[in-house]
């Protein structure tokens, strides 16, 4: 079952300038497994080296942040959307 | 709850009362709304993308007295969306231009400016004498500083981000509310990120979000509405998109959760990963001879027939605006999968607009085994500076 994933502004250079991709998985980290093995400079900016996920990048299912809900775990059914949020800086310069 | 519940409400003057009639006739604002603005205080930090718009519509709307922090100077490439500024103001500095700016437009208000770097040093009595703080700056450091300063005062954190056709808003640091910290503990490590300056921004972005800053700013004065507390704004200018995700204060929060360790400002540089220009330069200079090269260089060598690759890691509307000749365009985000277009024993210069990006190519290719990788110091402006001023720069 693939899953929509909206992919943020600064990491569309990863997913050949795709806004949104899809991804198949059961759950959230299933999902972004097969989400870095089909674009794979995405990984680096997901995840660190010890490959957890790094702590300003944010995942939501639909609206919800997935650190409150079963973190990778959470499990993802059919018409959900994950989006992927990080920090972004930018404002005065 | 308005923020400035605790003060005595000033009256308004026939004047005032003739420029906010349009405030004055709608019930939620009112005259007593209107006083509340009157009363109530901003603090801009910036006075740029986000700074511009959200000044301006706060000098219209009457609140009392805006405070602007700023050390830059207006520069063409700032009027594409900075619109405090105009083209006369072009190298003055952009205190001065936005000061006057706010005066023509409403002389009622009082303004402060402090030409200044926000630091730990000075941030807690900068924002100590405002009922909300406007979040408008261009790097993380700045943005953690304001966060946690606001935490510690107990003010309002109306916050904005941009890049390039996406924006981001909400209000932290309210009582009940999450903080930035609850949202993102740690910033990410230096240069993962790209900054406006290498991504890129769309001129009416800016424009969006600090009005909705501004908004936020003064709905919190005027105690109205339903403030973006809690609730994290994410605005998609390509596609016309708002989407909303939800925001929880995290217990854990190291600044405003239930056992804080951040109980003062800290070095905001040093948790952001930046390390100090001095600490820096011994290391950085012994690796620069083997991994760097000069423009001029670079001209003496192809001068002299030396072959070299050039690669140029920017996107292709920037290779449109100028471009080093002979060079190879190869996008950073798509070098991985194009390293059979290079070969492994040549000697290659990666170059993009000012060195950073072509540093991580520099980097990708020597981990996939490719031997002399010189990333060329300075980019394409530096070029453009030292070996062909015939070509325009961005």
């Amino acid at each position: 079952m693939a899953t929509k994933i909206l992919i943020p502004t600064p990491l569309r250079p990863y997913t050949d300038k795709k806004d949104a991709v899809e991804a198949d998985g059961a759950t959230v980290g299933e999902l972004l497994a097969d989400l870095t093995q089909k674009h794979s400079g995405l990984r680096n900016h997901l995840f660190n080296e010890h490959g957890k996920l790094r702590s300003f990048v944010n995942i939501y299912l639909n609206d919800e942040d997935i650190r409150y809900l079963q973190k990778e775990q959470t499990p993802v059914g059919a018409g959900d959307t994950i989006s992927i949020i990080p920090s972004v800086a930018g404002g005065a310069s | 709850m308005s923020v400035v519940f605790e003060k005595e409400l000033p009256t308004l003057t026939n004047d005032e009362v003739k420029r906010y009639s349009r405030h004055l006739i709608m019930p939620e604002v009112g005259v007593d709304g209107q006083r509340k603005l009157k009363a109530g205080s901003v603090l801009c930090i910036g006075a740029g993308g986000l700074g511009s718009p959200a000044a301006m519509y706060l000098a219209a709307a009457g609140v009392g007295r805006i405070g602007l922090i700023d050390f830059d100077v207006v520069d063409f490439s700032n009027l594409q969306r900075q619109i405090i500024h105009g083209t006369p103001d072009v190298g003055r500095s952009k205190l001065d231009s936005a000061r006057d700016r706010l005066r023509a437009i409403n002389p009622h208000v009082e303004l402060e400016t402090y030409e200044a770097a926000l630091s730990s040093e000075n941030a807690l009595k900068l924002f100590e004498p405002y009922d909300v703080i406007l979040d408008g700056t261009d790097n993380f450091p700045t943005r953690y500083l304001t966060n946690d300063a606001c935490v510690l005062l107990g003010k309002p954190n109306a916050y904005g981000s941009i890049f390039r056709f996406e924006g981001q808003a909400s209000v932290f640091a309210t009582k009940d509310g999450p903080c930035y910290r609850c949202l993102y503990p740690e910033p990410p490590p230096p240069g993962l990120v790209p900054s406006c300056a290498e991504g890129g921004v769309l001129g009416v972005l800016p424009g969006v979000i600090g009005v909705i800053q501004a908004t936020e700013a003064i709905k919190l004065i005027t105690g109205i509405g339903e403030p973006l507390i809690g609730r994290f704004l994410i605005y998609d200018a390509l596609r016309m998109r708002f989407r909303e995700l939800k925001l929880k204060k995290d217990p854990d929060c190291p600044v405003c959760g239930t056992h804080p360790t951040v109980t003062r400002l800290i070095d905001y540089e040093q948790f952001c990963g930046i390390v100090p220009a001095a600490k820096e330069q011994t290391p950085v200079s012994v690796q620069a001879n083997n991994t760097e090269i000069t423009s001029v260089e670079l001209k003496q060598r192809l001068d002299r027939g030396d072959k070299l690759t050039l690669v140029d890691v920017r996107e292709p509307n920037e290779y449109q605006i100028n471009r080093i000749p002979g060079t190879t365009l190869i996008p950073l985000g798509e070098i991985e999968r194009r390293l059979s277009e290079l070969n492994p024993d040549d000697e290659i210069v990666v170059h993009c607009k000012m060195g950073g990006r072509s540093a991580k190519a520099a980097d990708i290719l020597r981990s996939k085994g490719f031997k002399h990788v010189l990333n060329l110091k300075g980019g394409i402006l530096d070029w453009i500076d030292k070996v062909d001023p015939t070509q325009p720069k961005y």
